[in-house]
């Protein structure tokens, strides 16, 4: 499913980043420490976060991930959106929070 | 080939770009993708450890035929247990660091994980070198 698809079936607001809305969604990880990600995130996965500032895409970018959505209703730093946009890793914001967001996520691409 | 990229400690805006130029050069060179992953998430967590725990460092990438070595040296507190150190949940990150997600106490070993060789060396008060070789 394409991250474009996701956002339309979950109601996720596309912030930023729709440079890579086609980008292919093959799974998600959902955590907010940043090494954990950057150990265990995959290629292709959308990463469920509270984190706003620019090293989440920094990361994002590394590990070849879909895209990022933030949860309770939070939007990204200005420079966190800056790089989304040169990266073309969408940003998508919602306003529940990590676990039913997760869940929402994990329904819809089981 | 040999690339050196200089990196400031407390920079977090710019941490990981060093990472992200090495990535873009591997992927020219038609590494692997996979030793590309590896060599990436262990690269970025050298990266970020001279700027969250460093003074200023430099990383010197090394790529040859059969290897890819990277030598991440900095000037900075150094670390006094290494073996602590390497602990899984060991951090000494600042309160405002682990606000922004780092500080789990899991660079280390990601590092060690996704490389074949590693290795460190550090002084107190001077500063600490990591080494990892990835094999092609
Ligand atoms: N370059 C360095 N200079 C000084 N101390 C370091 C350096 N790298 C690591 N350390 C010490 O080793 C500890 C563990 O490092 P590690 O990378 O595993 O975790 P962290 O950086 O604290 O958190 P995380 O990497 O999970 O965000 C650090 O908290 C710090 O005390
Ligand atoms: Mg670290």
């Amino acid at each position: 499913m394409k991250v474009s698809e996701l956002a339309e079936k979950l109601g996720f607001e596309i912030v930023s980043g729709k440079e890579g809305l086609d980008k292919q969604v093959v799974g998600g990880y959902a955590c907010d420490l940043l090494s954990d990600v950057m150990g265990n995130a995959g290629e292709g996965q959308v990463w469920v976060t509270l984190q706003t500032h620019k090293n989440v895409m920094a990361i994002a970018s590394l590990k070849d991930l879909a895209a990022i959505v933030l949860v309770k209703g939070l939007k990204p730093d200005k420079d966190m959106e800056a790089q989304s946009h040169e990266e073309g890793v969408p940003v998508l914001s919602t306003k529940e929070e990590a676990f039913e967001t997760a869940g929402r996520i994990f329904e819809l691409i089981k | 080939m040999e690339f050196e990229f200089e990196v400031q400690g407390g920079d977090f805006s710019n941490a990981g770009q060093a990472s992200s130029r090495i990535k873009k050069i591997l992927k020219q060179l038609n590494v692997d993708p996979k030793t590309i992953k590896r060599t990436v998430v262990a690269l970025y967590e050298g990266e970020v450890n001279i700027v969250a725990h460093a003074w200023k460092g430099k990383i010197k990438v090394d790529i040859e035929t059969e290897k890819i070595k990277a030598r991440l040296s900095d000037e900075g507190p150094g670390i006094a247990n290494i073996d602590q150190a390497m602990r899984d949940g060991y951090s000494t990150a600042s309160e405002e660091v682990r606000e922004m997600g780092f500080g789990a106490g899991m660079g280390l070993s990601n590092m060690k994980k996704n490389s074949d060789e590693m290795e460190i060396h550090s002084e107190v008060s001077q500063g600490t070198t990591v080494m990892i070789v990835n094999y092609l």
